[in-house]
């Protein structure tokens, strides 16, 4: 125990950091002024963790069985935390992505009182078979509604057609047919290998002490934390499974993701550094104020549905990029011999710092938003840095970086031994009929799109 | 504070938050044949100006003021129309060289307000025709959102002959013949005499605010301001009026306005959270439209439940008219409105448009003394207050068969 003190100078905040006995990390982040208090308790535990040795045993679980267990973690003796929390003043709910589950709540009243429900519900299984059995169909119409969502349908063909091995091709929500093999007895397996104080953390924002956390935390979790869990992510190689594939949907003009495979980042503070070259790299290339996004748009070969993001997850890496467009194979050849002129050191120096400058302004921006605090904090914890240190990070990183990330990321195949047309991966969906769905643009960084709640 | 005649500002000092909002808006009174005019106007503005003529010019200004945004904005508050901008900045305390940022911004919205890129004394051509073409499609596109399209059916049915019915960027007609002259005659008179509303979220000092926009502003031609018309409470039906749209749709969509009489605002909030649950629904929401005194029910509901629904809803209404209200309910319809307004201050985007529609409205109160008024309240004033709403008009969207 011992709480740690840090003050980010730059930021303008603080943070209070310790470890309990039972291994639970906890953050406190105090917003002095501010009425909202936010709670978030999350589990190193999201949808590409199927596979897992627990007791001396290999698991092979359903998939989207993260998710089941999201939504039945609700469930209590006396029916369900949701309630009791709104009956608070509060405002409860969860979601998994690939690699954690989280929970949460704000509330201006009555804080202590619902951590101490967050924390019980959380860490205390109540599920019988029945309430099992009861939200099968609720998941599966879940689990429907994404089948008809073409941004997810299409990035999760891009996943599948990339890799070959990794669990990350697995729908986080799983397959209406995946989770009619869940039962009570799966659930409380993953909830005591996973939902354990050593595999969590608690992150509290707003005006509170951060003492008085630490001993609500020690007062109802478990006295002592469970063993590191052994998981396996697949063993994925460089092959690239299909380097172009097409999904038929309705939407009202033809849409298209090219991907291209990264080497995975390592942990700790280059993994930080690793994301923000990725984010910096791509708006280089291909943002708003990029020449290139300038010069599609004015061919028409592009709308304002254009855009790309870096995607990092433990054992994988990629960039990809797209959007509405009526012609992906010109947009996609485009995109390469861009990156190949801006990696052979066209980068110019003033646009460089033009983007830095207002990467370093969204970062700043999002610190706004107490779940975007907390979702940084813990994604950090699991993955061994402090996203408070981005200033400095920042300041590192330098036009030979993204030029060199460009060079060796964004080309023809860079990762099988033959080159070939397309470039990393394509996804194209094309219009089947009139429809009203529009692809939106990636997630800005701490938005919670690509999660399911 | 008065920056110039009819142009207001309202400064909310505040070092709590990483950002600094400033926005600027034109307040007019909302009409049928001028609402899309009025929303055309900021888009067109957005593409350049003189000294940055062209959207990449403005986004390399921007960039570099560390990913400040300005965006259009057009609000429909009560029966006035607000458009013109909302800029959002990273607060000086956080750039890294201590560069100030309210300057340049404030610089960068006058110039986008005052000094566009013309051609030959009009808008450029070619911006204001696409710029026409993207309102055309958000016209259109009101339709794809089922929901918002029944609510919006449902207001411009109930308030017909009232300018509450006019939808916030006008119809598909108004928007039709829009021409680049009278835009750009719109444009000028608004700014010689359209009123203007300021408001600044941030940590720089009010009268730091006030001396830039001044300053900025002194260029701006004002002449004699035309009051606005003052806005009418609905004038509640005899009857019930109902009607029916029938489109391609999978869900039925039931709207219920109700005319509320009697000056109870809160009674009316705390109203709507007790029950909004309805398990005959997919959802159902409503909200209170105060300036009108009117409050509309919306829900999606399978086509064969129409009557149960609406029964229901009548059903609900009249057990809180006879004082039917459970203590648990009314207790967490408190806790929510308290949230509400207790959290409002931890927002800057939700101050910024609380504070607008106070300006627009004339209204002082602050959120604390609206959170005292929800503390204060008793079921009884409830039960008082919803004994004065009747039922006014019901709409109906539902699938083309028939029966």
């Amino acid at each position: 125990m011992g709480m740690r003190m840090e003050y980010y100078k730059r930021l303008g905040e603080t943070a209070h950091m310790s470890k309990l006995d039972n291994g639970l990390q906890i953050i406190v982040v105090p917003k002095p002024g501010y009425a909202k208090k936010y709670a978030f308790f999350a589990t190193r535990y999201g949808g590409m963790d199927t596979r897992f040795e627990l007791d001396g045993k290999w698991l092979d679980t359903p998939a989207g069985i993260a998710h089941y267990l999201e939504h039945k973690t609700f469930d209590t003796e006396d029916g369900n935390a949701l309630q009791t929390l709104a009956l608070n003043g509060a405002d409860p709910n969860a979601f998994t992505s690939n690699d954690m589950t989280g929970y949460y709540f704000d509330s201006t009243e009555k804080f202590e009182e619902n951590l101490d429900i967050l924390l019980k519900f959380v860490s205390i299984p109540y599920y019988t078979p029945e309430s099992v059995e009861k939200e099968r169909g609720i998941i599966a119409q879940e689990i429907r509604m994404t089948e008809d969502e073409p941004d997810w349908q299409i990035y999760m063909r891009m996943l599948r057609a990339m890799y070959a091995k990794h669990t990350a091709r697995v729908a986080i929500a799983g397959t209406v047919e995946s989770i009619q093999d869940i039962t009570a007895d799966v659930l409380n397996q993953c909830h005591k290998a996973f939902y354990t104080p050593s595999n969590m953390i608690l992150t509290v924002v707003g005006d509170v002490d951060p003492a008085r956390i630490e001993e609500t935390a020690s007062r109802i979790l478990p006295k002592s934390g469970g063993p590191e869990i052994a998981r396996d992510y697949g063993d994925e190689t460089d092959e690239i499974p299909e380097h172009e594939t097409r999904i038929d949907m309705e939407v009202s003009s033809p849409q298209f993701l090219a991907g291209f495979k990264c080497p995975p980042a390592p942990r700790g503070e280059a993994r930080l550094r690793q994301s923000l070259i990725g984010e910096l790299a791509g708006d280089i290339l291909l943002g708003d104020s990029s020449p290139l996004y300038q010069k599609l748009y004015e061919a028409g070969l592009i709308n304002g549905s254009f855009g790309g993001d870096y995607d990092l997850m433990p054992g994988l890496a990629c960039f990809y990029a797209g959007g509405e467009s009526r012609d992906s194979r010109a947009v996609t050849d485009e995109i390469l011999k861009e990156a190949a002129r801006l990696g052979g050191g066209a980068i110019d120096p003033d646009f460089f710092e033009r983007i830095r400058r207002a990467n370093y302004g969204a970062w700043i921006r999002s610190l706004n938003s107490f779940e975007n605090i907390a979702v940084s904090l813990t994604e950090g914890y699991f993955n061994g840095y402090n996203p408070f240190r981005f200033p400095d990070i920042f300041e590192s990183v330098t036009l030979e970086d993204i030029a060199a990330f460009l060079r060796e990321n964004i080309v023809e195949d860079p990762l099988s031994p033959f080159p070939f047309r397309d470039g990393g991966t394509k996804t194209e969906k094309s219009p089947e009929r009139e429809s009203v769905e529009s692809w939106k643009v990636p997630p800005e960084r701490g938005d919670l799109g690509g999660y399911l709640f | 504070m008065t920056l110039a005649e009819g142009i207001r500002l309202t400064c909310l000092p505040s070092r709590k938050f990483k950002t600094g909002i400033l926005s600027a808006q034109f307040i007019t009174p909302l009409r049928r044949d001028t609402a899309s005019l009025g929303a055309l106007i900021p888009s067109v503005l957005r593409r350049g100006t003189t000294k940055s003529p062209g959207m990449g010019e403005l986004a390399r200004r921007l960039d570099t003021l560390y990913g400040a945004r300005i965006d259009p904005a057009v609000r429909k508050i009560g029966e006035r129309q607000c458009a013109g901008f909302v800029a959002s900045f990273i607060d000086e305390a956080f750039t890294p060289g201590n560069e100030k940022l309210l300057e340049p911004v404030v610089d960068l919205i006058s110039e986008l307000l005052l000094d566009p890129a013309t051609w030959h004394g009009r808008f450029q051509p070619a911006w204001f025709e696409s710029e026409k073409a993207n309102l055309m499609d958000a016209v259109r596109g009101m339709i794809n959102d089922k929901r918002e399209w029944a609510g919006y059916r449902l207001l411009s049915e109930m308030c017909r002959r009232e300018p509450y019915g006019v939808p916030r960027l006008g119809d598909e007609k108004s928007v039709s013949r829009l021409g680049p002259v009278r835009t750009f005659r719109r444009y000028r008179d608004l700014l010689a005499s359209g009123r203007m509303e300021w408001i600044y979220c941030g940590s720089a000092e009010p009268e730091r605010v006030r001396d830039l926009l001044r300053s900025a502003l002194i260029a701006m031609p004002r002449e004699n301001m035309a009051a606005l018309p003052s806005m009418a409470r609905h004038r509640p039906r005899r009857q019930v009026r109902e009607v029916t749209d029938h489109m391609d749709v999978t869900q039925g969509k039931l709207g219920m306005g109700f005319a509320c009489a009697g000056d109870d605002v809160t009674a009316f909030k705390l109203f709507l959270n007790v029950r909004e649950k309805l398990s005959l629904c997919y959802y159902a929401s409503s909200i209170f439209h105060r300036q009108k005194r009117l409050m509309t029910v919306s829900s999606g509901i399978e086509f064969e439940n129409y009557e149960r629904t609406r029964d229901e809803i009548l059903k609900q209404l009249k057990a809180v008219q006879d004082g039917k209200i459970e203590d648990w309910e009314f207790e967490a319809a408190r806790s929510a409105l308290l949230h509400a307004y207790a959290s409002m201050g931890d927002a800057q985007s939700r101050l910024e448009n609380f504070y607008l529609n106070q300006a627009v409205l004339d209204l002082n109160e602050t959120p604390e003394e609206l959170a005292e008024n929800v503390k204060n309240i008793t079921p009884e004033r409830v039960q008082e207050a919803m004994s004065g709403v009747n039922l006014d008009t019901i709409y109906f969207l539902r699938d083309n068969e028939n029966e």
